[in-house]
């Protein structure tokens, strides 16, 4: 599913990451782990089309992702990536059916409302679905934020420290949200963090 | 993303509403000083078109202008009528037509004069018959109308032009017809034959008999309305007149333009205002734009994430500023055609002429377009930094 080769990015004349191989098979989670600083944002901005390597290949299913135009490759991440960013960034002005809505409609996708209640269902929060973002508590905005990821149905999920500033209890509870809403639609996930707690919980690990 | 755009404006609706406002009114002083400047141009060019020259006492000429033709000032004083009719029988004149003036009914002017005058404004008798006698009276539509008065009533003028003039109750007019709107200053006019005024202002020397009236040779009129028969007599007759004769001749065309330039110097400051209130509300509307752009930093890089291109930040920019322009301009119309609307109906309380905001004027398209524009490019700036974002933002916070 997800296939690195020879990757390397370089930033202000110094190489910031380097993974000269790595391969996430479908369906399946795995971690990548460092300290700060280490290039874990900088790998999952790759993965997800943001940013272009300096050199190497990534290949997500059938994309080599470095070889899309920047259109292309914002048309693969809005169909084929589900990124939740370490901020849980939701739109605050937006209410939290229309965040979901939202990302529905830049993937070119129908609103399809009743998959998107039926996803609050899932994750508890669908009494919140006329809420306004803004109003909601960390933990709320979490779950809206896994909601949101899962809402196209993605063949890839991206998390970027999910759990870093949960206490151990919480840091569980995301943990299983994240691995049971990728199991659910099927995608592989991808977790980049430095939070030790959660190593043992994936086999499959890129250490940076 | 429109709905997001608006999502943003109903999060500030203060400031919205504070914008739009801004721009509102400086589209809405334009459009009020637009409407004001074509339809008194308008109004003044078709009252005066009729009449190529006006004959009077000598003094101002903008004031004999306004007097004889206009109907909203005092005259310059009378000419005898016997001179006049001299004019009036000169080669180059195809129609002279005496006016008489001195009297008014309810603030509308009675005007002394003959059936000739019906000619001169192309008017017609809806109601009734063109007066015969002395004391007979015909109403413009909007004087009679506004008095309530039909064939066969019976009414006192008022000495003098104001409202609160004192009657001369032992001359009644009567209303023999009305006229058919014209659209020109005689829907508001009294028309009468020129022997009644001078009948209700005669004043019998010792020795005559109530009653007896002197000969037309002897009286005087306010002023001549003189249409030209040839137009090589706009070069001579004016100078003829104010060189040979104690009477002065005024061309209505030049003193309309005249007054027209007069207003135009205070209605130009207006517009002056009007156009700095609209750049600062256009400076506003970008200043709100860049401040948006700083605060939703993260919810651009966001919606980058979510896989919105950049075209999509460069819209969703672009949208919020042109609604903000479009309402301010939409509410600015309104305000403009009601102030106009408004006004309308003030002047007409006072004068025999008005403007009205069910109208539309061309160059209102013009400003429309121009403010539309400047609220494309106030918004451009804001559209093309929003397009450039790091969309990776969100990932190194």
């Amino acid at each position: 599913m997800l296939e690195i080769r020879n990757l390397r990015h370089d930033y202000a004349g110094r190489t910031v990451l380097s993974v000269p191989s790595w391969s996430v098979p479908k369906g399946e989670a795995s971690l990548v782990i460092g300290p700060s600083g280490s290039g874990k944002s900088t790998l999952i901005a790759i993965i997800a089309g943001l940013l272009l390597p300096s050199a190497g290949e990534v290949r997500v299913g059938e994309s080599e992702i470095t070889r899309l135009t920047g259109v292309q490759r914002d048309a693969y991440r809005a169909r084929n990536i589900g990124l939740a960013p370490q901020t849980l960034h939701l739109i605050g002005v937006l209410s939290v059916r229309d965040n979901l809505r939202l990302a529905r409609s830049l993937a070119a996708l129908p609103a399809d409302d009743a998959a998107i209640d039926a996803g609050l269902t899932s994750l508890g929060i669908a009494a919140l679905a006329s809420h306004k973002a803004r109003d909601l508590s960390v933990g709320e905005a979490q779950r809206v934020a896994i909601a949101r990821a899962v809402v196209n149905r993605p063949a890839l999920i991206l998390a970027d420290e999910p759990t870093s500033a949960l206490d151990d209890a919480n840091c569980e509870k995301a943990l299983a949200l994240l691995r049971g809403q990728a199991r659910a639609c099927g995608a592989t996930l991808v977790i980049a963090t430095h939070d030790k707690r959660i190593r043992d919980h994936f086999p499959r690990c890129l250490e940076l | 993303m429109v709905r997001l755009a608006w999502a943003y404006l109903a999060s500030r609706p203060l400031l919205t509403l504070l914008h739009v406002a801004m721009l509102a009114i400086g589209v809405g002083t334009m459009i009020l000083l637009m409407l004001f400047t074509a339809q008194t141009e308008e109004r003044l060019a078709r009252d005066a078109s009729p009449v190529d020259l006006v004959v009077g006492a000598k003094g101002s000429p903008l004031q004999l202008i306004l007097s004889s033709v206009l109907h909203v000032d005092v005259p310059t004083g009378n000419i005898p009528y016997a001179e006049a009719r001299k004019i009036g029988a000169g080669p180059m004149v195809a129609a002279a037509v005496p006016v008489s003036l001195g009297d008014s009914f309810r603030g509308f002017r009675i005007v002394g004069t003959t059936a000739q005058f019906l000619t001169l404004y192309s008017a017609r008798v809806e109601k009734g018959r063109v007066f015969d006698h002395p004391m007979e009276a015909l109403l413009g539509s909007e004087a009679a109308r506004r008095t309530g008065l039909g064939t066969g009533a019976k009414f006192a003028g008022s000495h003098g032009l104001a409202e609160a003039g004192p009657a001369h109750a032992a001359h009644p007019y009567e209303v023999v017809g009305v006229l058919a709107p014209t659209g020109t200053v005689v829907d508001r006019l009294v028309l009468t034959p020129l022997e009644s005024v001078w009948e209700v202002h005669e004043e019998h020397k010792p020795g005559e008999k109530e009653g007896a009236h002197r000969d037309d040779a002897d009286q005087e009129i306010t002023s001549l309305l003189v249409k030209y028969r040839t137009p090589l007599a706009a070069a001579i007759l004016p100078r003829q007149i104010n060189s040979n004769t104690a009477m002065q001749a005024a061309s209505p065309a030049y003193e309309s333009a005249k007054l027209m330039n007069l207003i135009g110097v205070g209605v130009d400051a207006l517009r002056i205002l009007a156009v700095v209130l609209m750049v600062t509300a256009a400076v506003s509307v970008f200043v709100a734009l860049m401040s948006a752009l700083q605060e939703r930093r993260y919810d651009l890089a966001l919606l980058r994430t979510l896989g919105a291109r950049p075209g999509t930040l460069f819209a969703l920019l672009a949208a919020e500023g042109v609604t903000l322009v479009v309402a301010g301009v939409i509410l600015g119309l309104v305000l403009g055609h009601a102030a106009a609307e408004a006004l309308g109906h003030w002047i007409a309380r006072s004068n025999p002429w008005s403007i009205t905001g069910f109208a539309w004027v061309g160059a209102e398209a013009g400003v429309v377009l121009v403010v539309l524009l400047a609220g494309v490019a106030t918004s451009l700036l804001p559209a093309v930094q929003a397009y450039r974002r790091d969309p990776a933002i969100l990932l190194k916070r």
